[in-house]
């Protein structure tokens, strides 16, 4: 309490010497008859000084921060598509480096010697086409250059993967991730997010997982027996608030469980088998060096964005929109901690588009191997496919679901 | 004022005004003068940028002491959303959101158009008023109203709005997502639908004036560059607005109403919605159909005021009038077709990614020519540098630093790596909000005699400006490199490296508190303008007619405001706004009434 009074009385002294400084100035002022509307030839003179000097400060200041910290953060690319960026980068910063020193040289320069001297008079000049024409044609040639060499850079990073491409989806929800890998046969199981139970999170797609999923929107702890079951229980009345809550959520229920009981039917079996195969990864992504990734993307709540820095990829999960990075790492975690001369280093996946409160929490290890690691840590995950999860030994059939007698 | 003789000059109706005995109320708050209206303007404005500054210093602190207590934070927000003074996780969110809103849409759309196209648009026209006075205070009322309602979001119990400024869905449209969007969300939509309304009638009023009331001999090719500015500024708000406010309303729907425009298979705190078949894309693409012409809307006024402070206090002519207006109109044009440059990594197609970004890079054209004929208009000028002139230069200096990272954020492929970190947070404070700013600050000095008839004091100027160049540049250029070493923006703090890679967190943490440190120096600074400001107003010494020995038509009025500004007849324009210093004149200005000397030329 102390301190707020503090800052309070602070703030107001604060504008009392200001005001009287003013007040000084003011006298003074009307002393030396100065006029406020006219600058004084030593007011113009050190300002134009002054801005000279802001000029070196600035071109100092910016030298000092790129040679401090332009690289250190980043550290080199370490994917071979973030070279090829880095590259590109490195070339767009020499360009707009070089219009940065060119032009706030002259900006800065002019006003410093172009000062009002007393008896000189401004140049009349109004225009000159052939000038205006070469500044309009040299930035655009410069610019067709950047334009070129980006797009082509771009193309090559939204070009479709071959099939050697590893398919990983990455499920992001408020706030964490999870990996899944595609398994043996390298297809990502399909998904619905009707789907999701508690033992099937990421909501995959199998005869077993409808019928669970159907199971629980009728059977559930909140599922629309249970609903049906309040409202038509005789004993309890809800004042009117509750009780559309009440009929609003079994609508929806209702409408879920129809949309479910269509997809029970026309389910192809055969898809079944893409799921099982899957392996679901939490808290690290492991990845090999020199293999490319083909990443899905998905979000389970709101727009999450998958942002790998050292990598250079970035690509937004949206719900209800699929969407997709791919990437080579070409560094191991190893060889990155001696590049960075620290041996506590580690590659993070980062949320980068705010989501939540947590939002800056986000994040999921990343470890990359040598291939012959990474192809020991795979086998050792063989036996903990979706499959032997969803169904830990021995393996006990879901129930089947009763054919209801829900009325729509 | 009843005395005023009145020539014939089709003018009538306005006898009927000057009769009229002004009372308090129709003077100073529903006042349907373009005079009072600007400076209605300016007023709410320059309180709405206070609060949005000191929200920015609130989080600064966060971001520079992340997790320490602090007094000023326990003191601006209480125990509820400070406690034992240290920053809520979603507060933070909070005051990253009203910021940004406060900051584009209040002061920098609201303040910087609404004000200064109010004042000089009759003015520098030789009009007598808007073309409607009665539509111009409704436009300023709406924009009291709605900022009245966004302030108001900021005390509402589960928070403002905290979805980030561009308020994407379906963060912004599910309170179980995170407690901004409830009611506050709720109060942030219906201010900016007030706020557009207020925009879209301001708009169509100037885009009315400047077709309609330019006096006789005002031909388009002899308005100041200030009017031209305005006038694209207005088109430009009134057909990307609209836009917005579909994308709100259609926002508004999926939270009351349930449709599902942007809401697709969504689980949200363990609840399973049933909307299916919306786009989360739709959202973005309608509100950067309208967020990037913003982005102009914002800059081009503060141009076309820099445009004026520069050729007057140069005492020379803008060099190349022609190409500059042709630039105003290039840039005004590409503004519409390069919004899908901020979408380059949502899940946008990628061949319309690389459309985006051919279209984008042609901006820096006519951006590049007006650069290069700013610098050969201070070429051999004289130059007088009062503190407006100061601030136009330091425009120009801020267009040029941050809109050459424009150029890497408009290439996609490199725009992968920077997307959202605090690369991009750097290069829209510089381009967009310093310029925005520095203009602002110049036209306000530069017209502060016209509206209020006194001058300002021009030391403190001064102080003003150098503590806000030195501060502003100290924010926003150390923030490039948070930004290139994987800074994420909208972070409440950054344990993330600090887990992961110490150096490149400590690096972050060194920057972080110098740029909060400048920061806290720029906001104190504030507090010479606004002391020098209010200060001027009441005592500042009687400001003469033409303090600037300016050429354009505002400085032909008498210093006391009246109604219908000119006591005669209204003026006769002879030649274009930019003759200062031409050979063969006495003066070196000549303002747009004088008509052309036996045997001289224009331009």
């Amino acid at each position: 309490m102390e301190n707020k009074l503090i800052i309070l009385i602070v703030i107001i002294l604060g504008a009392i010497a200001i005001a009287q400084l003013v007040r000084v100035y003011e006298i003074s002022a009307k002393l030396r008859k100065n006029e406020e509307h006219e600058v004084s030839n030593r007011d113009n003179r050190l300002n134009a000084r002054l801005m000279l000097g802001f000029m070196i400060a600035l071109f100092l200041g910016f030298i000092y921060l790129m040679t401090a910290y332009g690289w250190t953060g980043r550290g080199v690319a370490a994917s071979v598509e973030g070279k090829e960026t880095d590259w590109l980068l490195n070339l767009n910063f020499v360009i707009v480096i070089m219009i940065f020193f060119f032009t706030n040289f002259l900006l800065f320069f002019f006003t410093f010697k172009y000062v009002k001297k007393p008896g000189v008079k401004a140049f009349y000049y109004p225009h000159n086409n052939k000038l205006e024409m070469i500044w309009t044609v040299v930035p655009a040639i410069v610019l067709a250059v950047i334009i070129i060499l980006g797009l082509q850079t771009w193309n090559d990073l939204v070009a479709p993967t071959g099939k050697e491409a590893i398919r990983v989806e990455l499920f992001s929800k408020q706030f964490d991730w999870t990996a899944r890998y595609a398994g043996q046969d390298n297809t990502l199981g399909k998904y619905d997010y009707k789907l999701t139970t508690d033992n099937n999170e990421l909501a995959l797609l199998t005869s077993n997982t409808i019928d669970s999923a159907l199971n629980n929107m009728l059977n559930g702890s909140n599922g629309i027996s249970r609903i049906q079951k309040l409202l038509n229980n005789r004993d309890t009345i809800f004042n009117d608030s509750t009780s559309n809550a009440l009929r609003a959520d079994l609508s929806r229920k209702e409408r879920l469980y129809r949309l479910l009981a269509q997809m029970k039917a026309n389910h192809n079996k055969k898809l079944d088998a893409s799921a099982w195969d899957d392996i679901i990864q939490k808290d690290t992504l492991v990845l090999c060096k020199g293999q490319q990734y083909e990443i899905s993307l998905r979000a389970k709540d709101v727009i999450h964005s998958a942002f790998f820095t050292h990598m250079r990829a970035q690509m937004n999960a949206v719900p209800g929109m699929p969407t997709r990075l791919k990437f080579t790492p070409s560094m191991t975690t190893e060889e990155m901690r001696k590049s960075k001369n620290n041996p506590a280093f580690n590659y993070t996946l980062m949320c980068n588009k705010i989501c939540g409160g947590a939002h800056y929490k986000m994040k999921m290890i990343v470890v990359v191997k040598e291939k012959a690691a990474y192809n020991a840590w795979m086998a050792s995950k063989k036996k903990e496919t979706f499959k032997d999860k969803y169904f830990p030994a021995p393996a006990a059939p879901v129930a089947a679901v009763m054919d209801t007698t829900m009325t729509n | 004022m009843a005395s005023v003789a009145h020539e014939g000059h089709g003018h009538d109706h306005h006898d009927d005004h000057h009769h009229h005995e002004e009372n308090f109320i129709s003077k100073y708050i529903f006042s349907q003068d373009h005079k009072m209206i600007g400076k209605q303007f300016l007023m709410t404005a320059v309180f709405m940028g206070l609060v949005a500054m000191i929200l920015s210093i609130l989080f600064r602190i966060q971001l520079a002491w992340p997790g320490e207590s602090s007094d000023f934070l326990s003191f601006f927000l209480g125990e509820k959303w400070a406690p034992n003074g240290v920053l809520k996780e979603d507060m933070y969110l909070g005051l990253v959101t009203i910021h940004g809103t406060i900051m584009v849409f209040f002061l920098l759309t609201g303040g910087l158009s609404g004000t200064f196209s109010n004042m000089l648009i009759p003015l520098q026209l030789g009009a007598r008023d808007m073309a409607s006075g009665f539509l111009n205070m409704l436009s300023y009322w709406f924009f009291f109203l709605s900022s009245l309602l966004m302030l108001v979001s900021l005390f509402v119990e589960s928070g403002p709005a905290m979805a980030g400024w561009t308020i994407y869905p379906p963060l912004s449209a599910l309170p179980q997502a995170v407690s901004g969007s409830g009611l506050g969300m709720t109060l942030w939509l219906f201010s900016m639908t007030i706020f557009i309304a207020s925009s879209l009638i301001g708009s169509l009023n100037y885009i009315v004036t400047v077709i309609n009331l330019r006096t006789q001999g005002m031909s388009m090719t002899r308005m100041p560059l200030t009017i031209w500015a305005f006038f694209v500024t207005a088109i430009l708000g009134v057909l990307s607005f609209p836009v917005l406010l579909s994308a709100a309303l259609l926002l508004v729907m999926d939270r009351l109403a349930g449709t599902s425009f942007y809401l697709s298979d969504i689980i949200v705190g363990g609840e399973m919605l049933a909307n299916h078949g919306g786009s989360p894309l739709l959202y973005q693409h309608l509100f950067w159909f309208l967020g990037h012409p913003e982005v102009y809307i914002v800059l081009l006024p503060a141009l076309g005021l820099s445009s004026e402070i520069i050729a007057t206090n140069a005492r020379k002519p803008i060099f190349g009038y022609k190409a500059m207006i042709g630039s105003i109109l290039a840039i005004g044009f590409l503004s519409f077709i390069v919004w899908g440059h901020h979408m380059f990594v949502t899940g946008m197609n990628p061949f319309l990614g690389s459309v985006f970004v051919f279209t984008t890079l042609l901006i820096a054209i006519p951006s590049a020519v007006k650069v290069f004929n700013y610098l050969t208009t201070l070429w051999k000028g004289s130059l007088i540098l009062t503190p407006a002139m100061l601030f136009a230069i330091g425009l120009v200096s801020t267009f040029i630093t941050g809109g050459v990272t424009g150029i890497i954020l408009a290439d996609s492929a490199l725009d992968i790596a920077l997307h959202d970190t605090y690369f991009v947070v750097a290069h829209f404070h510089i381009v967009m909000g310093m310029s925005a700013v520095f203009g602002m600050f110049g036209g306000v000095y530069h017209w502060f005699p016209k509206m209020f008839g006194r001058m300002m004091n021009m030391r403190l100027g001064y102080a003003h400006f150098w503590i806000t160049l030195i501060g502003a540049y100290g924010v926003f250029f150390p923030m490039h490199f948070v930004g290139l070493a994987g800074a994420p923006r909208r972070y409440y703090d950054y344990s993330v490296y600090t887990e992961t890679d110490s150096p490149t967190a400590d690096m972050m943490m060194d920057l972080n508190v110098i740029i909060t440190i400048f920061a806290i120096v720029a906001a104190l600074g504030q507090l010479i303008f606004l002391f020098n400001f209010f200060y001027s107003i009441f005592r500042g010494p009687k400001a003469p007619q033409n303090p600037w020995n300016a050429n354009s038509l505002e400085w032909t009025t008498p210093v006391e405001h009246i109604h219908g500004n000119w006591p005669g007849a209204l003026p006769v324009v002879h030649r274009w706004p930019y003759d200062y210093s031409k050979p063969g004149a006495d003066t070196d200005f000549i303002p747009q009434d004088v008509p052309l000397a036996e045997g001289e030329v224009e331009h």
